[in-house]
């Protein structure tokens, strides 16, 4: 963890206020990210991916929700202190972000032409409507849209769904971000174009050394283009690692979990194991690690501490009991 | 789109027929004539006047007659002023009801965009109810008590505003708010409603991704599409407001064409019945028809042309 993160989360927490009490959605969650690095950020529906991205562009609606604890350091300014004005002018500048569903990310009413500009002239004042729209063009031929001349008049309900996504990337990278956050950008596309938009990610990458969280449930997304892997559970980080590391050696019995749950083309014969039961409540989140009751392993201090985080090698790192020779002393603190 | 626009005006001549075919018709099955009122006239001079105004010709005549009067735009004099041409009182009445029409329908939609959006970016906080609550009464409370309430308090007891008649822009002040209030009070709630679903859509929460301002926010990328359902609702209001105004006229003593509707009917005076008829009729047909119009130009998936497309 040096100088040469891009952007660096240090103990997010992240509440929503309710009717039915405060959700404890993001409880404590430690990233980091280098520049043109892709970090995948996966996990069941409801772990905190999306609120954790959102906290990081500083858009979780308030009321009910907040950012109350923690620090997101984006090249050494805290974004969590900044002012709103100052945040306006780093979104879509510094940060970008492009959605799930490219049906309704781009507003029917107005044509691609204007939406693709608009965020160029906000931010930089002073650009001719001409030079705007070149920007534009060039941009649309970058995310490969054939005709971008006469695709820049037209409306939104005029494209198909992997050509509308392709519109938000183009949206999102036209002020020339260095952080891309990519919530879920190919769930609501059919295979072959996931994998078209998967290979565009790639080259801009490669073009433009832009870093890119990637949020999804996806683990075959993920080993296409993640560089690193980041498994979220209840609102909490709990096990990082290369893709390498979480793949072939997952050490989380979560992680294990998920990689048990994809099917697998090449091994015949095998059958699903899905994780039994439910995440846990997060009104009133357990003490010790989320995952106990659905722990195959657990152990009793499991169930009453929160694991340490444990450094395994390199890059790899985890919070579990099973990994670490502190919990049978933990255990006995605890029961004092 | 000059396809749908002529076939539009041809829906529009044959609705206009329909309801200039059954005025005709409720106007002859009413019983009673311009010329059995109390001051019984002997039977010649009654004749008479039937033979003047073609009354003692048989239907179908009356009827074809009545048609010509329509395609020329001539209605003839009236009967119950027979010194009056019917043209000469749409003449007259229909620049004070347009007036009186047309800035309703300004401060009407522009209060009640006004407040929906308050309302909606203030949801559940003191404004927001402050402006439902508005929007409540309004909604509730009939035109015609607000407008005697406001002559009671603004013009009786405070002497702010003329009680009645139509000289100038103070005159205007209460029979606006009066009329004004219930569709504003509609459009307010609508607006609210459709605002606070479209702020919740991705390409808001895209377009703040972008960094773009607040007002940007508001004003580009959510009110366009939360007044579309405002939009689909303004035919209705128009007939609303176009009926209001023959009462809010009434009360406020204004010289309108609303007058002479209610009177002639009274007075069964045909030829202005069917003049006035026709001619809101015709008015109301036209709104609507730039009401669809303005539709397809909010909204561009709205393609607007004739059934075999084009």
């Amino acid at each position: 963890m040096g100088k040469d993160n891009i952007l660096q989360v240090k103990d997010l927490h992240v509440t929503f206020s309710t009717y039915g009490g405060t959700v404890k959605a993001v409880r404590g969650v430690h990233l980091h990210l280098k520049k043109r690095e892709t970090l995948a950020i996966v996990g069941e529906s409801g772990c905190g991916k999306s609120v954790t991205s959102n906290a990081i562009m500083r858009l979780i609606p308030n009321p009910p929700g907040k950012i109350t604890k923690g620090q997101i350091l984006f090249k050494g300014t805290d974004l969590t202190k900044v002012s709103e004005k100052k945040m306006r002018s780093i979104r879509g500048v510094d940060i970008s972000m492009i959605f799930q569903d490219p049906m309704t990310a781009l507003n029917p009413t107005l044509t691609i032409g204007t939406q693709l500009t608009e965020g160029l002239r906000q931010h930089h004042k002073n650009i001719s409507r001409q030079n705007a729209k070149e920007k534009a063009l060039e941009m649309m031929e970058i995310v490969e849209i054939p005709n971008a001349m006469e695709r820049f008049k037209q409306y939104p309900h005029q494209f198909s769904g992997g050509m509308r996504q392709r519109i938000v990337i183009a949206m999102a990278l036209i002020c020339e971000p260095e952080l891309l956050i990519a919530d879920e950008p190919t769930t609501a596309l059919d295979v072959t174009i996931q994998a078209q938009i998967l290979e565009l990610f790639e080259r801009i990458q490669e073009k433009t050394g832009i870093s890119i969280i990637l949020i999804t449930h996806d683990l075959g997304v993920v080993a296409k283009i993640a560089d690193r892997i980041a498994v979220m559970y209840a609102g909490k980080i709990v096990e990082t690692g290369t893709k390498r590391d979480i793949f072939y050696h997952p050490q989380h019995p979560y992680t294990k979990g998920l990689l048990h749950s994809v099917p697998r083309l090449d091994l015949e014969g095998e059958t699903l194991e899905p994780i039994e039961g439910t995440p846990p409540d997060l009104f009133s989140p357990p003490k010790g690690c989320p995952f106990t009751a659905r722990c195959p392993y657990a152990m009793e201090v499991c169930n009453k501490v929160f694991p340490v985080h444990t450094k395994l090698t390199k890059s790899h790192e985890v919070n579990c009991w099973l990994q670490d020779e502190r919990a049978k002393q933990t255990l006995a603190e605890v029961a004092k | 789109m000059l396809r749908y626009i002529l076939k539009r005006l041809l829906i529009m001549v044959i609705t206009l027929w329909i309801i200039v075919t059954l005025t005709f018709v409720l106007m002859v099955t009413i019983p009673g004539s311009p010329f059995n009122s109390e001051q019984s006239s002997n039977e010649t001079v009654q004749a008479n006047l039937e033979r003047h105004y073609n009354l003692d010709k048989p239907y179908h005549i009356q009827y074809l007659l009545y048609i010509k009067s329509i395609l020329t735009f001539d209605f003839g004099p009236s009967i119950s002023q027979p010194n009056q041409g019917v043209n000469d009182l749409l003449g007259r009445g229909f620049p004070i009801s347009f007036e009186l029409g047309i800035v309703t329908i300004i401060v009407a939609v522009i209060s009640g965009i006004i407040l929906g959006i308050l309302a909606a970016l203030r949801h559940n906080r003191i404004m927001d109810y402050l402006a439902m609550g508005v929007a409540v009464l309004g909604i509730s409370i009939p035109n015609f008590i607000l407008a005697t309430l406001l002559i009671q308090k603004l013009a009786v007891d405070r002497e702010w505003f003329p009680v009645a008649t139509w000289q100038g822009p103070e005159y205007m002040v209460l029979p606006i708010i009066a009329l004004a209030t219930g569709p504003m009070a509609i459009i307010a709630r609508l607006t609210r409603s459709t605002m606070l679903d479209v702020l919740t859509q991705d390409y808001i929460k895209m377009a703040r991704a972008k960094g773009l301002s607040p007002w940007k926010i508001i004003f580009k990328h959510a009110l366009r599409n939360a007044l579309m359902p405002v939009i689909t609702i303004m035919g209705t209001l128009l007939a609303g407001i176009l009926t209001g105004t023959f009462v809010i006229e009434k009360i406020f003593a204004i010289p309108g064409m609303g007058k002479y509707f209610v009177e002639s009917i009274n007075h069964r005076d045909y030829p202005v019945i069917m003049g006035t008829t026709v001619f809101y009729s015709a008015f109301l047909i036209i709104m609507l028809f730039l009401v669809d119009i303005a539709y397809g130009i909010l909204d561009p998936r709205i393609k607007l042309h004739g059934k075999d497309g084009d």
